[in-house]
């Protein structure tokens, strides 16, 4: 019976005209367009050059500052205040100015003295530029010490950074993993509960509740077709990611699974959970869009949860996507195995067990 | 033995009694009406004898099966036509009726012969999605997958409703070749001039039974004499008859209105009254009761339809 039923499924899946192709789109874009989207990195800073030195050594520094590819000339300005305008307007994000004497004190072995001004109005944007523009500013400085056979400028300690696990710092290795989570969960999750809510609200499912049909049975043949689409999109993922950006997981391929399976099964649990509580699809797309937004921003998906507050961090504790997160992020840039993840498996394996109990009983008092 | 039975059968949904104390039999091979307006309890009870609610009160038993202990064996052997239309839509007539084969684990070649009457008339539209079906042939097709299974019982709830006078009629027919083979059938509807057409109906109203017996006895138990009045004014014609005081009931008919006497009064009497209110071309016949005339006098108190 559970055969007919799946083939029902299928058949109606086929015929939907919204839905399977939406998931291909959604696939497309988590793939192609999310990781360049999602990327931190700040690249063509908009920067206004004030240089009243006019010397040879600014002009060295400014060709230094447009030649690490970061910041990208907007203009030159006579002074300050006329650079204000710039900034206000938008064209500029940052003001650099070079005082008269810049090269004159340099030589005499004084301090060099820059004003750097950054539109913070995108916090993040602001920041970074500063902190890159410090850094350019040093190696500048470190540069004209050696030509001029001083000293290294000495200081108590020396960063060296190192990027364990991510030696480019790339954004796309960090995100895709992550990404792909945010996908399972809407596909093995939220697309099923969708399903059975709509044969609520049709009314379709009154005519399967008088057939001898077991609920469970009528259920799971919902959620199979969802599962196996959900494997065979993570398949497409991993299979992408390593030909299109060479990412490959540096862990083994048997522990994604592993725990997409659990994931699966957890997700599938709250989207029951959901179906059971809603009547109508207005009702459960926006208890869906609720757990989304809240999951998604709580996950350490896009800012690092150990960087929120307490509270915050004590709230994410019981978010699911957290951990599958860092299950896949550890899986494919540390290459973590089976047993370095059991606190992340057992925590999914509970959310699992407490969603499906939950489903069950919700769909009992429901019927 | 009884196909359906019920014994002080009640639901409530919060403060509101949709069932209270409803009893009734249903004979093998009977059809059976229940009458009543929108809200009555009719859909209540079909989702309590079709075990897809449970009563508070009372039990029920379909095909000897008691409706909350067995409820998965009663599945089998009913079949159920809710009042929308619950098939899927994006589903061809023919993907439609194999489904509910198959999930009753039977298939449609087995009891072809059961629906072969009206399957006939769908066969020109087995490719199309049935939500691209009329109203009439939506009807039909749900009638077709709820026989496919070859049920003993079935349930019929507001089978008619939105459907066009002539879909009515042959649906109408269509259950009375389904009784000949033997089909037990329990059907709702609001339109009392189906009633007639029922072995034995039950009035229903504010979720009690007024009344069950055959439609020609409750017709015949009508107390008394009706009258069907009609005038170039129908419009003041219902305010005038229920402002005369020998007046007992009055109610709007479509062309005419009908009109019981609570006191003796002769037509005549009426006739004279009406003509000096200012009336012309009157009519005032004696007629039969209908089913509806009966539903009004046992719904009401006598009050009700002098006030209202």
């Amino acid at each position: 019976m559970l055969k007919f039923l799946i083939e029902k499924e299928f058949k109606q899946l086929s015929r939907d005209k919204v839905i399977p192709r939406l998931i291909v789109m959604l696939t497309l874009l988590v793939m192609f367009v999310f990781p360049w989207a999602a990327d931190q990195e700040i690249k063509n800073v908009k920067l206004h050059v004030v240089d009243r030195d006019r010397s040879s050594l600014s002009e060295r520094l400014v060709q230094k500052v447009v030649s690490s590819g970061y910041f990208r000339l907007s203009g030159p300005s006579a002074s300050y205040d006329g650079a204000m305008p710039a900034v206000e307007r938008g064209d500029a994000d940052m003001i650099m100015e070079i005082p008269s004497g810049f090269e004159r004190d340099l030589m005499r072995g004084e301090t060099g003295r820059l004003l750097l001004a950054a539109n913070a109005v995108n916090g993040t944007k602001g920041g970074l530029a500063t902190s890159y523009m410090a850094a350019i500013v040093a190696d500048y400085s470190a540069d004209l010490r050696a030509e001029n056979g001083l000293p290294a400028l000495s200081s108590a300690f020396k960063v060296e950074s190192s990027f364990r696990f991510n030696p480019r710092l790339d954004y796309k290795v960090f995100m895709l993993p992550a990404l792909m989570v945010m996908l399972m969960t809407l596909l093995a999750g939220f697309l099923p509960a969708l399903n059975i809510v709509a044969e609520k609200e049709s009314g379709t499912i009154e005519q399967i509740n008088v057939t001898p049909v077991p609920k469970t049975l009528f259920v799971l043949a919902k959620l199979i077709p969802y599962w196996i689409i959900g494997f065979v999109v993570l398949s497409l993922c991993i299979a992408l990611a390593a030909l299109v950006y060479g990412i490959y997981p540096t862990g083994s391929l048997l522990t994604i699974y592993l725990f997409t399976t659990v994931y699966i099964w957890l997700v599938s649990g709250m989207g029951l959970v959901i179906s059971n509580y809603s009547d109508t699809i207005q009702q459960a797309m926006f208890v869906m869009f609720f757990f989304i937004m809240v999951f998604i921003l709580m996950s350490g998906l896009f800012t690092p949860v150990s960087s929120m507050p307490q509270w915050a961090q004590a709230i994410t504790a019981i978010n699911p996507l957290k951990y599958f997160m860092q299950v896949m992020r550890q899986v494919y840039l540390k290459g973590s195995g089976f047993m370095e993840l059991l606190p992340q498996f057992f925590a999914l394996c509970s959310f699992a067990v407490v969603l499906s109990v939950w489903a069950v009983v919700s769909y009992k008092k429901s019927a | 033995m009884n196909r359906v039975s019920a014994t002080g059968i009640g639901k409530s949904y919060g403060p509101v009694k949709a069932l209270d104390d409803i009893s009734f039999d249903v004979a093998p091979g009977e059809i059976f009406g229940i009458i009543g307006p929108d809200g009555a309890g009719k859909t209540t009870l079909f989702r309590i004898l079709t075990t897809l609610l449970t009563a508070d009160a009372g039990r029920a038993s379909v095909c000897g099966l008691d409706v909350v202990k067995e409820y998965r064996a009663i599945r089998c052997r009913v079949g159920y036509m809710p009042g929308r239309f619950s098939l899927y839509r994006d589903l061809s007539v023919e993907e439609n009726l194999r489904f509910f084969a198959s999930v009753f684990n039977t298939t449609v070649e087995a009891n072809y012969h059961l629906v072969a009457d009206i399957y006939r008339q769908l066969a020109p539209f087995s490719t199309r999605k049935a939500a691209q079906l009329s109203g009439g042939m939506k009807q039909k097709l749900a009638l077709c997958c709820a026989l496919i299974h070859k049920p003993e019982v079935l349930f019929l709830d507001e089978p008619t409703t939105g459907v066009d006078p002539v879909s009515r009629k042959e649906f109408w027919e269509m259950l009375m070749r389904l009784r000949a083979d033997g089909l037990t059938i329990l059907v709702s509807t609001p339109y009392m001039d189906e009633a007639s057409l029922c072995d034995r109906i039950a009035l229903i109203q504010s979720g009690r039974f007024l009344k069950i017996e055959t439609p020609r006895r409750i017709v015949a138990a009508y107390p008394r004499k009706i009258f069907a009045v009609s005038s170039s004014r129908m419009h003041d014609l219902l305010r005038d008859l229920r402002a005369y005081a020998p007046v007992g009931t009055a109610f709007s008919f479509g062309a005419a209105c009908h009109v019981t006497f609570a006191a003796d009064d002769c037509p005549a009497a009426l006739e004279a009254y009406l003509t000096a209110r200012g009336h012309s071309s009157l009519r005032v016949e004696e007629i039969e009761p209908t089913v509806e005339d009966c539903f009004m006098l046992l719904s009401k108190t006598p009050d009700d339809g002098k006030r209202a």
